[in-house]
């Protein structure tokens, strides 16, 4: 496991993010209201620099013609083909009936039960060490 | 290949149009007073999209000196119910009053023709089952029609075109989706139309060959209208048949459709699983004419695994019109158990008045004996 | 879950040819130094006059950032009109060794102005060779052409014929008439002579024509899958026509329309043909033959079945022959070479797709 100093804390504003090089791969790091996370920059889809696209909320509907948008800011959009991703997890999300009914709560936990689409983004530890903050990446994530 | 077993149910048979003149009877005193003072009694309504002697119209077979082809009771009968041990056929008049411009005129021809088909073929033949045809100029109008004709429970479905004025999918026909969900009716969406547009994004082909299989593009834009307009969400129930659609272009559209909308989500977000799975689950296709080459079974078998689901294929000869010959309505390769749903079981759950009536126990059961 | 990225050293990968880039203006202006004083002065009081609503925009709002990729915009000007970026992102990034010009706006195929159209072709073929040709030269134009005036098409390509930086004729396939139609055989004529490919570019709109056979879509997703419908009936068009008994040297690119539904095609063509042949005694031998002979498919987008084995089935069915791998860079649907095919492709099929097949079509220029 290799622990590498990324950037300051204060460096990120809320909403945004950081790319850094980490053992030779570029991660995005995501300041949700003072919380972080760290996605590879690499969208599993095909290939795109994910971390460069939009952070902002999900478009939800409760039906034909009705639009909504999530409170929660923590959705990206990779900059290609346009595909959604959960910041906090890393999951896809092609399907958002299952957030829908659940109200957002269950986004909090592991969300084992949701319906996921077809894949992760490859996600990284993020530690707050004093202004500091800290990833973890493991060997075997370098290839 | 033959069938089988007896008790198919055929999704898609043409009576002939009866001639204006037939219809006089079923109209109201102005209408027969115009269609006689016009001459309009001197036509048949015939689309452009079936010339009564192209090959495509009818088999030679099934062609009779005198009379249209599927034009005499007795003649559907001895070619089209009896050879295939028909349990149930669903005549799809494709009457073009549908493209006529004045909505009144083309309201009363409808109406006509739907009491006509009740009296001169339900009524005589209990195998026949039939749709209802309207024009779409006005969907409160032909929410009216759906409603007074669906009365008469032999009718299964409602019949629409694929190349009309405007795409199905659209909130103005919601009306006619949502009586027709109610009364346990399909959309039925068949090939042809009105032409009131150019039949391609380029305009207008020199040959009907041409139009005939562009119709495969008009299915699949018609497809696509249903999915993004959220026809599917809003009215979970309805099952919408393609007829004389073909099915090989079909597993293109599910890959496409599933890719760009993820991509493009945010436009339609009432779309809220994979489009293909919601097309596998309300959308039918007759198998009339299958478009995989004749004899090549692997292509036969990639294209439906391609598919994935084998709830989709209805039954169909499309009688008269001329895609095989003799008693040969299934293409070679198919399983047992694959042609039992096709011929049976997806027809049952795809037009659930069919299901009524004790007659209808007799079939269920009684196909398993009847196996030839 | 995911299917694995194999990530690939710039040592191990393909030099592979693009059969689709799209250069763009960084203003409209740069096409006045190619435009007589008329036509500048038309440009800014008139400017073009398609057949549709929207002046200078169009009626199906594209989604990500007007239908581009998020990361190419340069400093300056939108994306495909910087070439520094161009090559760094794309062209060395991606080991291109040649790329195919496709340029979309302003080009003369959709104006209906014809004066017009032949004086903004004419522009926009000087334009490619000063702006793009002349400093990069991996890249390769295409002699636009308005395909509704074959008059004036067939003067412009016979101007530009000697020049082996034209690799292909550009027309739209979004045309008055379907392409099949004698109108447009003059073009043919001139392009057998000039011994160049017709390359067919998806449009949004053009002939005036509404984009399905029961009018126009509501919504982008439905649009983007329209330029299917509109390839499909131009195949058809060109085959029942007899293009190719008339012209048997033609070759036609398809590109950017995709390719799992030529197949299907083929298939539907065939079988009605064999009942309806009397109708059509121009096309003498099966449509399907036709196709495998003289229609090339550019890759983007390429289609993404749940089961990618089933691409596999498609590609077999219709060749690997027929292939030529395409970006359509700087787009949001781009497809990147590294991660295009999710199944396994035999090392001979990769060299054909990604390059042998472009090199043979579009010769050793």
């Amino acid at each position: 496991m290799s622990r590498q100093v990324v950037a300051r804390a204060g460096d990120i504003a809320p909403g945004t993010c950081k790319i850094v090089s980490v053992r030779g791969r570029e991660i995005g790091i995501f300041n949700l209201d003072g919380e972080y996370f760290a996605l590879a920059n690499r969208c599993p889809h095909a290939g795109g620099p994910l971390c460069r696209g939009r952070v902002g909320p999900l478009v939800l509907s409760d039906g034909p013609g009705r639009y909504r948008l999530t409170r929660e800011q923590k959705f990206l959009r990779c900059p290609w083909h346009g595909w959604e991703y959960d910041i906090r997890s890393g999951q896809s999300w092609c399907d958002p009936k299952s957030v829908r009914a659940r109200q957002f709560q269950v986004m909090v936990e592991t969300g084992s039960s949701l319906v996921k689409g077809p894949y992760v983004a490859e996600t990284f530890p993020v530690l707050v060490e004093e202004d500091y903050l800290v990833v973890e990446v493991t060997a075997s994530a370098a290839s | 290949m033959k069938l089988p077993f007896r008790g198919a149910i055929d999704c898609d048979l043409h009576p002939a149009m009866p001639r204006a003149r037939a219809l006089l009877p079923y109209l109201d005193e102005y209408w027969r007073d115009q269609i006689v003072d016009r001459h309009i009694d001197r036509y048949s309504f015939i689309l452009t999209s079936y010339p009564p002697n192209s090959p495509l119209s009818a088999r030679p077979d099934w062609r009779f000196p005198t009379g249209a082809p599927g034009g005499d009771l007795d003649m559907i009968r001895r070619q089209a119910l009896d050879p295939f041990g028909t349990r149930f056929a669903i005549c799809n008049m494709l009457h073009g009053a549908v493209a006529l411009f004045n909505e009144d005129m083309a309201a009363a021809l409808c109406r006509a023709a739907n009491d006509w088909v009740a009296k001169e073929l339900l009524d005589r033949e209990p195998r026949l089952r039939a749709s209802i045809i309207v024009p779409l100029h006005n969907p409160e109008a032909a929410i009216a029609e759906i409603e007074r004709v669906a009365a008469d429970r032999r009718f299964v479905q409602v019949l629409l075109f694929v190349m009309g004025e405007i795409l199905l999918g659209r909130r103005i026909f919601w009306p006619i989706y949502a009586a027709a969900e109610k009364l346990e009716l399909a959309i039925g969406i068949h090939a042809g139309g009105t032409y009131h547009h150019a039949p391609t994004a380029a305009g207008w082909p020199s040959h009907r060959v041409e139009d005939y299989v562009a119709q495969s593009a008009a299915f699949e834009g018609q497809l696509l209208s249903l999915l993004s307009e959220g026809v599917f969400q809003k009215f979970s129930r309805l099952k919408i048949v393609l007829i004389e659609s073909g099915l090989t272009w079909l597993p293109h559209l599910l890959w496409r459709t599933n890719k760009t909308w993820r991509g493009v989500r945010p436009e339609v977000p009432w779309i809220d699983r994979p489009p293909a799975d919601v097309i596998r689950e309300q959308v039918r296709v007759t198998l009339q004419p299958i478009d995989v080459p004749a004899g090549e079974a692997q292509i036969l078998a990639r294209t439906l695994e391609h598919i994935g689901s084998d709830r989709m294929l209805l039954f169909s000869t499309d009688y008269p019109h001329w895609h095989f010959d003799g008693e040969d309505a299934l293409p070679d390769g198919l399983s047992w158990e694959t042609i039992r749903r096709l011929a049976i079981d997806n027809p049952l759950d795809t037009f659930p008045r069919l299901r009524e009536g004790a007659q209808m126990s007799d079939s269920v059961a009684g196909h398993e004996e009847n196996v030839r | 879950m995911n299917a694995p990225i194999r990530e690939v050293t710039a040592s191990s990968r393909l030099a592979i040819v693009d059969c689709d880039i799209h250069p763009a203006f960084r203003t409209p202006k740069d096409l006045h130094p190619f435009l007589p004083e008329r036509w500048r002065d038309h440009m800014d009081t008139f400017g073009e006059h398609l057949r549709h609503g929207l002046s200078g925009q169009l009626p199906y709002p594209r989604m990500t950032a007007a239908g581009m990729r998020g990361d190419a915009f340069p400093q300056e000007g939108p994306p495909g009109s910087d070439l520094a970026l161009m090559r760094s992102q794309h062209l060395d990034a991606n080991g291109v060794e040649f790329g195919m010009l496709m340029p979309l706006s302003r080009s003369g195929m959709e104006e209906r102005n014809l004066d017009y159209a032949a004086a903004l072709s004419h522009a926009v073929n000087e334009w490619q060779l000063e702006t793009w040709i002349k400093p990069e030269p991996r890249l390769r134009a295409g002699i636009v052409v308005p395909q509704e005036d074959a008059a004036f098409a067939v003067k412009e390509i016979e101007r530009r014929a000697d020049n082996p930086a034209f690799v292909q004729i550009l027309i739209s396939p979004r045309s008055s008439d379907p392409l099949g139609h004698r109108r447009y055989w003059p073009i043919y004529a001139a392009a057998e002579r000039a011994n160049r490919p017709i390359a067919l570019h998806v449009q949004g709109y053009s002939g005036g024509h509404a984009s399905t056979a029961s009018g126009w879509p509501t919504y982008y997703l439905q649009e983007h899958y329209a330029m299917t419908g509109n390839m499909q009936s131009t195949v058809t068009s060109m085959v029942f026509e007899g293009v190719f008994e008339r012209f048997p040297e033609l070759r036609v690119v398809l590109v950017e329309g995709g390719f799992a539904w030529a197949p299907s095609l083929c298939w539907r063509m065939d079988k009605h043909w064999e009942r309806l042949r009397k109708e059509t005694p121009r096309a003498k031998r099966r449509p399907s033959e036709y196709v495998r002979e003289h229609f090339w498919f550019t890759t983007q987008p390429i289609e993404e079945p749940d089961d990618p084995q089933h691409l596999a089935h498609i590609i077999e069915w219709l060749g690997w022959d027929r292939l030529m791998f395409s970006t359509d860079y700087p787009h949001w649907d781009f497809d990147d070479p590294q991660h295009v095919f999710k199944f396994k492709v035999a090392d001979e099929n990769k060299a054909l797709v990604f390059r042998d097949n472009a090199k043979a079509l579009y010769g050793p220029r």
